[in-house]
C-alpha cells in the first residue's frame, strides 16, 4: 500500500486551480522527486498534501487514511512534516529550540530524536545555543529538516532543499536526505536541480501545467530522452 | 543633601513606580501583538476593569471583617488576575476571534478593539458612576520614612507600602515570564509563532492554545498594573485610559512584539515623563552660592512644564515611530 | 441613489420626527444641526479611510485645530492686548523659534558638509534642544505677561464664514505637515502616530491659554446667522426665536453640507478618484504604474483633514463656546469612526447615512437610558433595594456602551457598512 497518493487532485490558492487532475503516489521506501519548470506547480502539489492550501477536487491518502484539506497541526501527530522552502526556521531561537518545536506535539520523551539529529548534523550540535537567524543558509536547512524529524514523521515533505545552496552544502543535503530515507521515512520532495535529485530519486514525478507529464523512476527518466531535452537541457548521462 | 533626596522621591521613585505599570501593560500589549498581529487599544481598559475586580473582592473581604498584614488589594490580587484572566479570555471569543475566522486586516481588529473599549469604560460606568474610590478606606496606607539625617538631610525618603509591593512584584512578574518564555514548552512555542507563524503552524505547534495563553498573561498582568496603579493613586473609571498610549510608546520603544523590549521601554517611558517634568533648579539650588553676584537660577528649571508631563510620552510615541518604528533595541530577541 | 439608500434615509426622516416628537422641535433642530456639522466631519474621513486606506486617528485634533482657528477668526479684537508689550514679546517668541527652525533645518542638512553617522544624530538633537530651549525663554515670559495682563490674544472680529474657511485651511496646513513625517507609516502603525500626534495638539491647545485661554474657554462665538436674542430683540417670542434660529444655521448648513457632498462625489467618480481607489487597492501595482503614491496619499490627507477643520469650526460656532477640555477622544474620534463604517466606507451617502444615524443614536442613548434606569429605581425601590443613585451621570455613560456595541456588531455582522461602496453599478465584495 502506497504511503501517500494523490488521486486526481485540483486545487489553488483560492482563484484559478493551479493543478488540475495530479496524481503522485509513493511507498515509505521511496525517495519521490517532482521536478517540472516554473510555475507547473510543484510547491503546490507539496502544499496541497499538507493542507496549506485548498484541494477542491480529487482526494489525498496518507497511509490508509483520507487526508483532504486536513488542517497542518492535525497532519503532524499523524507523522508528516513539512520544511518550506523559505522561512523555514524560527530566527528569533535557538537551535535546540527550533528542534523542541518540531517536537512540540509529542508529548514522550525526546531526548533520544534529538541526539539522532545531532548526529546527523554534527554542526548543528556545536551551535545547538546559537540563534537560528545567524546561521549560514545551508546550516538553516539542516534546522530546518531536523525540525520536521523531530515529531518521528512517517513522510518528510521538502520544497526545494537545495535552493540557494552551493554545491558542496546540495550535495550534502542530498545525502542526508537519502540517509533519512534508509531509516525507513518516506521523502517527497521539490526540487529545481532536477538532474542531481532524479540521480537518487527511487520515484520521479515530471509536472507541467498543473498536471503529470512523466512519472517512473528517478533513473527512467534521467534516460528518457523526451525528459532530458524539455527539463534537463540537454541528452546527457 | 535634601536637594539629592528630593531627585530620589520626585525622579527615582515616581519613575520606577510609572515605569512598573507601563512596563506590565507593556508587556501584554506587545504579546498581543507579537500573536496576534494587532495593536490592542483596549488593553488600558482591561487595567481599570481588572483593578475593579480586585475593589470588588476587597469590599467582600471588608464586608466579611478579614484584615491582613499585608494590603487587602494585595491580597486578593491572584484570584482578581484569574478572574481577569478569563474575562479577557472572553473578550477574545467574543469579538476578536470571529473576526480572526474570518481573516480580518489588523486594523479591522484594532478597530474592533476600540469598540471593547468603548463598551468596557461604558459598563464600568454604568455600574460604578463616575466617582472616584479608594482601597484604603478601611485600612491605612502605610507611608515608610526612611531617616536620612545621618547624610545630614532635614527631609525623609518616603515610599508607601503599596509603591514598595507594586516595584517588587513587578520584579518577580517579569523573573517569572522570562522563566515561562525561556524554559517552557509553551513558552518558546508562543516565541516560536511570534517569530514565524507559518511555520508555527507547519511544525504542528496548537496556535489556538497559545493564542488562549497569551490571553491569559496578557489579562492577568493588566489586571496587575491596574490594582497596582489604582492602589497608588485611586480607583476612577478613566484610570488607565489615559495612559494606554504610554503603554504603546513604551511597547513602540521596546520594539513592538518584543517582551523584554516593553521591560525596558516601559521604564524608559516613565523616567522620561518624571526626568522631563522635574524642577532641576531645586537640585541645583546649591550653585546659587557659587555663582557670581547678580547672578541666580531661574524657579524654574524643568523641561517641559508640568502640565505636558503625558505628552512627553505622546512625543516619544511619535518620535520613536517616524525615527525607528522597530524599536530602539533591534536584534534583541523576542 | 439607490433603493436601499432611499429607505435608508427616510427610515431616518421618520426617526427624527419621533425625536421631534418625544424631545421637542428646539432640542431635534439642534440635534440635526450637530448631526450635520459632524457629517462634514465624517465626509473628511471618508476621503482618507474610504476612497485612500489611510488610518488618520487624529480626527480630534484636527477639529480642534480648525475649532480654534474659527474661534480666533471671528471673536473680537482684544484691545488690551494689542496695547500692551505682549504683541512685541510675541514677536521676540516667534523670531526666537524662527532662528530654533533654521538652526534644525541646518543641522539635518549636516550630512552636505561631511557630518555623518553619530555625530549627525547629535549635531540635530543638539539643534532641537537649542531651538527649544531659546523658544521657551521668549515664549514663558510672553506667555505669563499676556495671560496677567489682557488674558489671551483675542481674535481678529472677521465674519464666521471666513473663521470657517480659515479652520479648513488651518486644519489642511496642520495635516499637510502630519502627512509629510507620517504617511510612509504602516497602517496600525499610522494609526498610533495619529492618535499620538492628535494627544500632542490637544496638549497643546489646552494648555497655551495666551492663545486660546485653554480651559478658561472662548465664548461667545457669533453666528454666521442671527442669533436666538437677535430675534427676541425684533419682538419674537422665546420659545420661537430658538427654534427660527437654529433652523435658518440648520439651512446654512445644510447647503454646506449639499455643496461639499456634490464636490467630493464629483471628484470620487471622476479620474482622480479612480486613481485614488487604485492606489488603496494596490498601491504597490499602481507605484509600478508611475503614479507618485506619497504625494497622492498626502492630498487626500489634507483634503480629508480640512473638511475636518471646516466641521470643528462649524460645531464651535454653534455651540458659541471653545472649551478645549470638552474634546475627548471618544467624543471626536472613535464617534467619527464608528460613523464612517457603520455607512458605509467608501460611500459618500453611507458616510452622510452614517453621521447623522449614529449621531442621532448617540445624543437619544442618554434620555432613553434615563427613562430606563427610573423605571428600573422605581420597581428596586418598591421591592425595597432602593433606589438606583447618580441616574443622571449614570445614563450619560450609557450612550459609551451603546456606541461600542454598534462598532463591534457593525464589523462582525455588515464590514461593509449600510451603504457599501458601489463600484461599476455593483456593490464591493
Amino acid at each position: 500500500m502506497a504511503l501517500v497518493s494523490l488521486h486526481d487532485v485540483t486545487a489553488g490558492y483560492g482563484g484559478a486551480p493551479i493543478l488540475h487532475g495530479v496524481n503522485i503516489s509513493i511507498e515509505a521506501s521511496d525517495v519521490g522527486v517532482i521536478v517540472g519548470p516554473n510555475g507547473a506547480g510543484k510547491s503546490t502539489a507539496l502544499k496541497s498534501i499538507f493542507g496549506l492550501l485548498k484541494v477542491s477536487e480529487g482526494s489525498i491518502v496518507f497511509d490508509g487514511d483520507d487526508i483532504t484539506n486536513r488542517s497542518p497541526d492535525s497532519l503532524v501527530p499523524k507523522g508528516l512534516s513539512f520544511v518550506p522552502q523559505e522561512h523555514n526556521v524560527f530566527t528569533s531561537l535557538s537551535v535546540s529550540e527550533n528542534l523542541e518545536m518540531g517536537a512540540f506535539t509529542r508529548t514522550d520523551d525526546f531526548a533520544d530524536t534529538m541526539t539522532e539529529v545531532y548526529d546527523m548534523f554534527p554542526d548543528l550540535k556545536l551551535k545547538r545555543h546559537q540563534r537560528a537567524g545567524e546561521l549560514s543558509g545551508g546550516q538553516r536547512q539542516m534546522v530546518a529538516m531536523g525540525r520536521a524529524l523531530m515529531s518521528r514523521p512517517k513522510l518528510l515533505l521538502l520544497d526545494e532543499p537545495s535552493a540557494g545552496l552551493s554545491p558542496r552544502y546540495m550535495m550534502e543535503i542530498f545525502a542526508q536526505v537519502a540517509r533519512i530515507n534508509q531509516t525507513g521515512v518516506g521523502v517527497l520532495m521539490v526540487e529545481q536541480n532536477a538532474r542531481q535529485a532524479l540521480g537518487f530519486a527511487t520515484k520521479g514525478f515530471v509536472l507541467a501545467n498543473g498536471s503529470n507529464l512523466f512519472t517512473g523512476t528517478g533513473q527512467d527518466l534521467l534516460n528518457d530522452p523526451d525528459v532530458a531535452k524539455s527539463f534537463l537541457g540537454g541528452h546527457q548521462p | 543633601m535634601n536637594e539629592l533626596i528630593f531627585f530620589i522621591n520626585k525622579v527615582l521613585i515616581s519613575g520606577a513606580i510609572l515605569g512598573s505599570i507601563y512596563a506590565l501593560g507593556a508587556v501584554g500589549v506587545t504579546l498581543i501583538f507579537g500573536i496576534l498581529r494587532f495593536a490592542h487599544f483596549a488593553h488600558g481598559d482591561m487595567m481599570t476593569l481588572g483593578a475593579f475586580v480586585s475593589y470588588i473582592l476587597v469590599t467582600l473581604l471588608v464586608a466579611m471583617g478579614v484584615t491582613a498584614p499585608i494590603p487587602l488589594g494585595i491580597l486578593v490580587l491572584p484570584v482578581a488576575m484569574a478572574i481577569a484572566a478569563v474575562i479577557a479570555l472572553g473578550i477574545d471569543k467574543g469579538f476578536y476571534a470571529p473576526l480572526r475566522a474570518r481573516g480580518s486586516k489588523p486594523v479591522v481588529l484594532l478597530i474592533a478593539s476600540i469598540g471593547v473599549t468603548l463598551m468596557i469604560q461604558g459598563l464600568i460606568r454604568l455600574f460604578a458612576g463616575v466617582g472616584t474610590r479608594s482601597f484604603f478606606d478601611a485600612e491605612a496606607k502605610d507611608i515608610f520614612r526612611i531617616d536620612m539625617s545621618w547624610l545630614g538631610a532635614t527631609r525623609d525618603i518616603s515610599i508607601t507600602e503599596p509603591q514598595i509591593w507594586m516595584i517588587g512584584l513587578t520584579v518577580v512578574a517579569v523573573i517569572l515570564l522570562h522563566i515561562f518564555l525561556t524554559g517552557t514548552r509553551l513558552g518558546k512555542a508562543m516565541r516560536a509563532m511570534a517569530d514565524n507563524m507559518d511555520l508555527a503552524l507547519v511544525s504542528g505547534i496548537n496556535t489556538a492554545l497559545v493564542v488562549r495563553v497569551t490571553w491569559v498573561i496578557a489579562g492577568s498582568l493588566a489586571c496587575l498594573a491596574g490594582t497596582m496603579l489604582a492602589l497608588d493613586v485611586t480607583l476612577k473609571p478613566d484610570l488607565a485610559f489615559n495612559i494606554v498610549l504610554p503603554i504603546f510608546a513604551a511597547a513602540i520603544v521596546g520594539g513592538l512584539g518584543q517582551s523584554y523590549g516593553a521591560i525596558a521601554g516601559g521604564y524608559l517611558v516613565g523616567f522620561a515623563e518624571t526626568l522631563a517634568v522635574f524642577n532641576w533648579s531645586a537640585v541645583l539650588r546649591p550653585l546659587n552660592d557659587v555663582l557670581p553676584a547678580g547672578w541666580s537660577l531661574p524657579q524654574n528649571l524643568a523641561l517641559v512644564p508640568t502640565e505636558y508631563k503625558l505628552t512627553v510620552a505622546f512625543v516619544i510615541l511619535v518620535v520613536v515611530l517616524l525615527v525607528r518604528p522597530t524599536g530602539i533595541f533591534r536584534g534583541a530577541s523576542t | 441613489m439607490s433603493m436601499r439608500a432611499l429607505v435608508l434615509f427616510g427610515g431616518l426622516l421618520l426617526l427624527v420626527l419621533c425625536v421631534n416628537l418625544v424631545m421637542g422641535t428646539p432640542y431635534t433642530v439642534r440635534m440635526s444641526v450637530e448631526a450635520l456639522a459632524l457629517s462634514i466631519v465624517v465626509l473628511g474621513l471618508n476621503i482618507q479611510w474610504g476612497y485612500g486606506g489611510l488610518f488618520n486617528f487624529g480626527v480630534m485634533g484636527l477639529m480642534m485645530v480648525g475649532g480654534y482657528a474659527g474661534m480666533a477668526m471671528s471673536v473680537p479684537l482684544n484691545i488690551a492686548f494689542w496695547n500692551s508689550d505682549g504683541p512685541m514679546m510675541l514677536g521676540r517668541a516667534i523670531l526666537a523659534a524662527g532662528l530654533g527652525a533654521v538652526l534644525v533645518v541646518l543641522a539635518h542638512q549636516a550630512k552636505r558638509f561631511g557630518i555623518r553617522g553619530k555625530w549627525g544624530t547629535a549635531l540635530k538633537v543638539a539643534a532641537w534642544f537649542i531651538a527649544y530651549v531659546g523658544y521657551r525663554t521668549q515664549i514663558d515670559p510672553a506667555a505669563d505677561y499676556i495671560e496677567a495682563t489682557s488674558g489671551f490674544v483675542g481674535g481678529l472680529g472677521l465674519p464666521v464664514m471666513v473663521g470657517w474657511a480659515f479652520g479648513a485651511v488651518l486644519a489642511g496646513i496642520v495635516a499637510y505637515v502630519i502627512g509629510n513625517i507620517a504617511l510612509g507609516l504602516r497602517t496600525d502603525y499610522l494609526a498610533i502616530a495619529t492618535i499620538g500626534i492628535s494627544e500632542i495638539l490637544r496638549a497643546l491647545i489646552k494648555n497655551m491659554d495666551w492663545l486660546t485661554r485653554g480651559t478658561l474657554t472662548v465664548s461667545p462665538i457669533p453666528w454666521p446667522t442671527p442669533l436666538p436674542q437677535d430675534l427676541q430683540a425684533d419682538g419674537m417670542s422665546i420659545d420661537h426665536s430658538f427654534i427660527v434660529a437654529r433652523l435658518f444655521y440648520f439651512v446654512l448648513l445644510l447647503i454646506l453640507v449639499l455643496v461639499i457632498l456634490f464636490l467630493v462625489e464629483r471628484a470620487y467618480k471622476g479620474p482622480w478618484g479612480r486613481m485614488m481607489r487604485a492606489i488603496r487597492d494596490n498601491h504597490v501595482a499602481a507605484a509600478a504604474m508611475g503614479k507618485d503614491v506619497k504625494a497622492r496619499q498626502r492630498e487626500l490627507f489634507v483634503f480629508g483633514s480640512a473638511l475636518m477643520g471646516l466641521g470643528g469650526a462649524v460645531l464651535v460656532s454653534f455651540a458659541q463656546i471653545f472649551d478645549p477640555a470638552g474634546y475627548q477622544p471618544i467624543n471626536h474620534t472613535f464617534i467619527i469612526w464608528v460613523m464612517v463604517i457603520v455607512g458605509g466606507a467608501g460611500n459618500n451617502y453611507g458616510a452622510l447615512f452614517g453621521a447623522i444615524f449614529i449621531y442621532v443614536v448617540w445624543v437619544i442613548s442618554e434620555p432613553l437610558a434615563t427613562a430606563l434606569f427610573t423605571t428600573l429605581s422605581g420597581w428596586s425601590d418598591q421591592i425595597g433595594w432602593g433606589a438606583i443613585p447618580e441616574i443622571e451621570s449614570r445614563a450619560l455613560q450609557m450612550r459609551v456602551f451603546v456606541l461600542g456595541a454598534v462598532i463591534t456588531i457593525a464589523l462582525r455582522y455588515a464590514p461593509q457598512g449600510l451603504l457599501p461602496e458601489v463600484i461599476g453599478g455593483k456593490r464591493r465584495s
